[in-house]
């Protein structure tokens, strides 16, 4: 109770700070330091999937993504609201607050839940994550449809980019380092982050993990060595690099078909056989969500000097 | 034997609490970048391997106890290159 | 006790959101505030979520699940977002004189 009050006090002076912030720079260590303890109220709540994709996605990948973003953004073009205004939209952001807060103080007590369906029907997906298994089985077409916004992010990313530099290297120009600490981290940091990722993605059936936080991993990992200059950045034009970001969705659709056609309904799995399908999905998704999402941190291809 | 397993956990989580307390301190009172680099990777260090020795008597048998000695060894050599970085960067300003 | 706690939390952080999001004229800023108001409503549902534990879970899955989903789509969003920002930021500096 203590450490849930401590969490809770830390997170919201946290997260003052960072809308109070001067700089862009402080602002987004602040937001890094906000996501990693929201990853503990997370922990608290009973939720410890949402806790390693809150700690890999939330603060992890988009902490760089926002780093990146603080060093080059440019100045605000408007003026901060008079104080009259500023005034009011406290007020109204109060208002919105008080309203939220009476709604949770309001909730119904017993608490309606879908945790018994739940853990009826597990058995016939043969998962042992419920969070897996409604992701995956029960709830589908939401994970679907998720991996094809991911698609959807890169090719918007993509399409920011300026005319002349369309289908060259994505991201920035990174100098290459031969030797010193960030070459170490890419030479070491890559073996043991694709073993975890393997891990995270196998034990996601069972306990939790999953496919999110393995390629976030992945993500990260080639980020590393993208970051260091040991591997040439993608060419957006690349055949492959298409291939790999929409082969995940693809297969989830074409497996989605096939149930249609012998079971009735989409992605509806053939009994006995809906755990080897599920994991052969997880496995294309995880390459082709690592690969958007270091695509998408790394940036549309920029103009070269 | 439990009772003095958990009182000899306490200690070093404390300890290590002091480190970083320690640590931040420096953080926040030293003049320039490199000392204040110096004095947060340091005392994180130790204290971070306090709080994990803390820690290992109360992990999970099999798994637990590697994983946790891992995270500290990954953050050791995380932080470990991410000094000189920051101090290359701080001395070219 | 936990989840009330933790969804107060939320409440706070949605307010502290939109607060960000409306009064700061920074387009970063901005940005990160979306995100505050973002996380407070996730906490939102995880209270719920909590609330709903039973059969053996320690929360209701499939708010779980809902919320994962979001994170995701969250972090799609932002760099979108930053993606745009960034061609702002370089058209304004190639049009300066």
């Amino acid at each position: 109770m203590i450490a849930d009050g401590l969490i809770a006090a830390a997170i919201l002076v946290v997260a003052m700070a960072t809308v109070a912030a001067r700089g862009a720079f402080t602002a987004v260590a602040l937001f890094i330091a906000y996501g990693l303890l929201l990853s503990f109220a997370w922990v608290r709540l009973g939720a410890p999937d949402i806790a390693l994709t809150e700690a890999a996605i939330g603060a992890g990948l988009s902490g760089a993504l926002l780093l990146g973003a603080a060093a080059r953004a440019g100045r605000a073009a408007e003026r901060p609201p008079g104080r009259a205004m500023t005034a009011a939209i406290a007020l109204g952001c109060t208002g919105v607050t008080v309203a939220l807060a009476a709604a949770i103080l309001l909730l119904p007590d017993p608490a309606p839940s879908l945790a018994p369906q739940v853990a009826a029907n597990m058995a016939t997906t043969g998962l042992g994550n419920p969070v897996a298994a409604v992701l995956m089985a029960f709830r589908g077409l939401d994970t679907l449809l998720e991996s094809a916004v991911l698609v959807l992010a890169v090719i918007a990313a993509w399409s920011l980019a300026p005319d002349e530099a369309w289908g060259g290297p994505s991201g920035v120009a990174q100098p290459m380092s031969r030797d010193g600490p960030l070459a170490l981290l890419a030479r070491l940091l890559p073996p043991l982050g694709i073993l975890a990722a393997v891990h995270i993605l196998w034990i996601g059936k069972d306990a939790p993990g999953g496919k999110f936080q393995a390629a976030a991993i992945l993500a990260a990992m080639w980020m590393l060595a993208w970051m260091a200059g040991r591997v040439a950045p993608p060419q957006v034009s690349a055949r492959w690099l298409r291939v790999v970001v929409a082969a995940g969705p693809a297969l989830f659709i074409a497996i989605g078909m096939l149930g249609w056609l012998t079971e009735g309904a989409f992605l509806a799995y053939p009994p006995g056989l809906a755990l080897p399908i599920i994991m052969v999905v997880e496995v294309a998704l995880t390459a082709s969500i690592a690969v958007a999402l270091a695509l998408l941190v790394m940036g549309p291809p920029g103009r070269r000097a | 034997m439990s009772l003095l397993v958990d009182a000899a956990s306490i200690a070093a989580i404390l300890a290590g609490l002091v480190f970083f307390a320690a640590g931040t301190a420096g953080l926040l009172r030293f003049p320039d970048a490199s000392s204040r680099l110096h004095a947060l990777t340091k005392a994180d260090h130790l204290g971070l391997g306090l709080i994990v020795l803390g820690l290992l008597p109360r992990a999970d048998a099999v798994g637990g106890a590697p994983r946790l000695v891992a995270v500290w060894l990954l953050v050791l050599v995380s932080s470990a290159a991410a000094g000189p970085l920051l101090a290359r960067l701080a001395r070219r300003r | 006790m936990t989840a009330t706690l933790y969804g107060l939390l939320g409440a706070a952080l949605t307010g502290i959101g939109l607060f960000g999001l409306l009064a700061r004229p920074e387009r970063l800023l901005r940005l990160l505030a979306f995100n505050l108001l973002g996380g407070g409503i996730f906490l939102v549902f995880g209270a719920v979520a909590r609330r709903g534990a039973g059969a053996g879970f320690a929360g209701d899955p499939v708010p779980q699940a809902i919320i994962l989903t979001g994170i995701v789509v969250a972090f799609a969003a932002t760099t979108l977002a930053v993606a745009l920002l960034l061609r702002i930021a370089s058209d304004d500096e190639s049009d300066k004189p």
